[in-house]
C-alpha cells in the first residue's frame, strides 16, 4: 500500500489516510510557463471523511478545479501527498473508485442517454461491479430521467444532459464523486432544482462529493463543508463547517444561521481578493 | 395531433382558431417545399435558354458550339457509345475513391498516435500534393503503364489529401472533457479510438468523401487523357480532335451526371450513418 508507505516516510501523519476519503498534505502546484513560473496551489492540505460532502468554493484562478483534477489523477502535482480512499490518486483511478463530473456534460453526442450512462461499463475493464449495484436505467431514473433512455445528447436541456453526466459518473458505485462547478452554465431555476437533488442523491447513496463552485450558496446548501480557497497563488483560507439539518431544501437559504455563514464566507472571499 | 386534443375545454372559436392556424402553417410550409424543387428547375430551364438563344441567334457553327437539342440528340444516338466508356472510367473512379479514402484514413490513425510520423511525413504529403494532376498524370502512366492502373492511382492520389487533413482533424479535434473523461474510466488507447475519436471523425470524414467523390471522377478522365483509348477522358480528346462539339458535350454530361450519381450516394450513406446532430463551431 503506497498510502502505508508515505505515512512511514513521513511521520507523524497529520491526515489520518486510512478512514479518510480524501487527504491532501502540503500540496502544491507550479507550472513554467515562458515568463514565469506560475504557483497555482501552495501548501494545501484538508482531509474529507468517507461518506462527506466538502464543497471547495473560491474566486476564478484560485486553482480549485486544478486541486480536484489532482485528486482525479488528471495532473500530478509538484509537491506534496495526496491520499484517495487510502490509495494514490492512480491506484484509486485505474481500481474505477472515480466519478467525475465535467462542467460540459461531456456526452458523446452519437449515444442516447442510456448509452451514454453505460459507457463506463464498456471501457477501462470495469473490474469491481459490486452486486446490486444500479444499472444504467436506475441510474436514470434516480437522476430524474425515466422516459428520456433513447433521447440523444442535442435532444434534451443543458440541465437533463448534466443529469446524464452523474448518472453516467455514478455507474458502478464510484465511493468518490468528483464535481467541477456541474451546475456552472445552467440558469439559476435548473440549477436550485439540481442542487436539492444531487443532496438527495448524496443521502442516497452515501457517496463521498468533493464539488467545486464558486457561488456561495451553492457551496453552502450543498456541502456538509466548505474549504475556502484564495488566489494568487492558490490556497485554503479557512474550511469552514456547515451545522445544517441534513435533510435540506432550498428554503433553509432563507434562514437566519444560512445568512449568517454567507456572510462570513463571503467576508472570507473578499479578504482574499488583492 | 389535432387542436382539440391539445385543448379539449377550451371554447370552440379558439379551437377553430388553433387550426386555422396549423392549416396555414402547413400550406405554407407546402409552398416552401415546391418553391425549393421548382426553382433549380427554373434555372436550370433559363441557362438551357440562354445557351439556345445564342448558338441560333449568333449562328454559331455546330464544330464550334452544338445547340441543346443537338447535344440531347446526341445523347439518345450514341448511348451505348457513352455507356461502353463510361464502365471503365466508373471502375477507375470507385476504385481510387476506395483506395485514396482508406490509405488516407490508415495514415491518419497512424498520425493521430505517433506524433513524430506525422511531423516527418506530413510535409512530404503536402509536397506531393502541390504537384498539379496533370503532371503527376504522365509521371503516373510511365510508371504503371497504360492500363487502368495509373488512373486509378491519380483518382487515389486526388482523393487522399482532403480525406488525411480532415481525418487527422476529425480524429484529433475530440472534446478535452470527453478525453479526461477517458483518462478517468482508464480506457486503453485502443478504446479511446474505437469509442470516441473515430465517431468524432465521421462527419469530417463524409465532408472529404464527398469531395472526393467529385475529385475521383476528374481524377480517371484526367488520368485517360494521357494515352487512352477507352474511357470518357478519351472519348473527350476524340470528340475534341473530330470537331464532334456534340459528342464532347454529351459525353461531359454523361461525366458529370455520374459524378453527380456518386456524390448523392455518398451524402445518403452520410445521412444514414452521422444520425446525430454534426459538431458546430469547429
Amino acid at each position: 500500500m503506497l498510502a502505508a508507505e508515505q505515512a512511514v516516510a513521513t511521520p507523524p501523519p497529520s491526515v489520518a489516510a486510512k478512514t479518510s476519503a480524501v487527504a491532501c498534505r502540503n500540496v502544491s502546484m507550479r507550472f513554467i510557463t515562458d515568463r514565469r513560473t506560475v504557483t497555482a496551489l501552495e501548501n494545501i492540505s484538508f482531509s474529507v471523511e468517507r461518506g462527506g460532502f466538502l464543497s471547495l468554493l473560491g474566486p476564478s484562478g484560485c486553482g480549485k478545479s486544478t486541486l480536484l483534477r489532482i485528486v482525479a489523477d488528471l495532473v500530478a502535482p509538484t509537491t506534496g501527498q495526496v491520499s484517495v480512499l487510502g490509495m494514490s490518486p492512480q491506484q484509486a483511478r485505474e481500481q474505477r473508485s472515480l466519478g467525475f463530473v465535467f462542467q460540459d456534460a461531456a456526452l458523446l453526442p452519437w449515444r442516447t442517454a442510456l448509452q451514454n450512462v453505460e459507457l463506463p461499463a464498456e471501457v477501462g475493464g470495469l473490474r469491481r461491479r459490486p452486486s446490486g449495484a444500479p444499472t444504467p436505467r436506475e441510474l436514470l431514473k434516480l437522476v430524474g430521467l425515466e422516459g428520456w433512455e433513447q433521447s440523444f445528447p442535442h435532444e434534451l436541456s443543458g440541465g437533463m444532459r448534466q443529469r446524464v453526466s452523474i448518472a453516467r459518473a455514478l455507474l458502478g458505485g464510484p465511493r468518490l464523486l468528483l464535481m467541477d462547478e456541474p451546475f456552472g452554465a445552467l440558469d439559476e431555476i435548473t440549477r436550485d432544482r439540481l442542487n436539492e437533488e444531487l443532496r438527495r442523491i448524496w443521502l442516497e447513496t452515501g457517496t463521498t462529493i468533493l464539488f467545486v463552485t464558486h457561488s456561495v450558496y451553492e457551496a453552502m446548501f450543498l456541502g456538509e463543508e466548505v474549504l475556502v480557497m484564495a488566489a494568487d497563488p492558490g490556497r485554503v483560507r479557512e474550511i469552514v463547517p456547515i451545522a445544517l439539518p441534513r435533510e435540506r431544501d432550498l428554503s433553509i437559504r432563507e434562514t437566519e444561521p444560512f445568512m449568517r455563514v454567507a456572510a462570513k464566507l463571503r467576508g472570507l472571499l473578499g479578504r482574499g481578493t488583492p | 395531433m389535432t387542436a382539440s386534443d391539445i385543448a379539449p375545454d377550451l371554447g370552440r372559436d379558439l379551437a377553430r382558431d388553433i387550426a386555422a392556424a396549423e392549416a396555414a402553417w402547413h400550406r405554407a410550409r407546402q409552398r416552401e417545399v415546391w418553391r425549393r424543387r421548382l426553382l433549380p428547375a427554373a434555372g436550370i430551364g433559363a441557362a438551357l435558354a440562354i445557351w439556345a438563344a445564342l448558338v441560333y441567334g449568333l449562328k454559331v457553327p455546330p464544330f464550334i458550339a452544338p445547340s441543346p437539342l443537338l447535344v440531347a440528340t446526341t445523347l439518345y444516338a450514341k448511348l451505348d457509345v457513352l455507356m461502353v466508356n463510361l464502365v471503365p472510367t466508373a471502375i477507375e473512379a470507385v476504385s481510387g475513391f476506395l483506395l485514396g479514402n482508406l490509405t488516407a484514413i490508415l495514415i491518419a490513425t497512424v498520425f493521430v498516435h505517433k506524433k513524430t510520423m506525422e511531423e516527418a511525413f506530413f510535409p512530404v504529403v503536402v509536397v506531393i500534393n502541390t504537384i498539379p494532376v496533370v503532371a503527376k498524370a504522365p509521371i503516373l502512366v510511365l510508371l504503371l503503364g497504360n492500363g487502368m492502373e495509373p488512373k486509378i492511382a491519380i483518382a487515389a492520389l486526388i482523393c487522399f489529401f482532403p480525406t488525411l487533413v480532415n481525418m487527422v482533424r476529425g480524429l484529433e479535434s475530440v472534446n478535452p472533457q470527453a478525453m479526461e473523461l477517458m483518462r478517468v474510466l482508464s480506457a486503453s488507447k485502443r478504446e479511446v479510438f474505437f469509442k470516441l475519436r473515430l465517431y468524432n471523425s465521421l462527419p469530417y470524414l463524409f465532408s472529404a468523401l464527398k469531395i472526393s467523390a467529385s475529385t475521383s471522377v476528374i481524377g480517371a478522365i484526367v488520368g485517360e487523357w494521357v494515352g487512352s483509348t477507352y474511357g470518357i477522358g478519351a472519348l473527350i480528346i476524340q470528340a475534341m480532335y473530330n470537331f464532334d462539339s456534340a459528342m464532347l458535350y454529351a459525353t461531359v454530361i454523361v461525366g458529370s451526371v455520374f459524378s453527380v450519381v456518386f456524390f448523392l450516394v455518398i451524402s445518403f450513406a452520410e445521412r444514414m450513418i452521422v444520425r446525430w446532430q454534426a459538431p458546430v463551431g469547429h
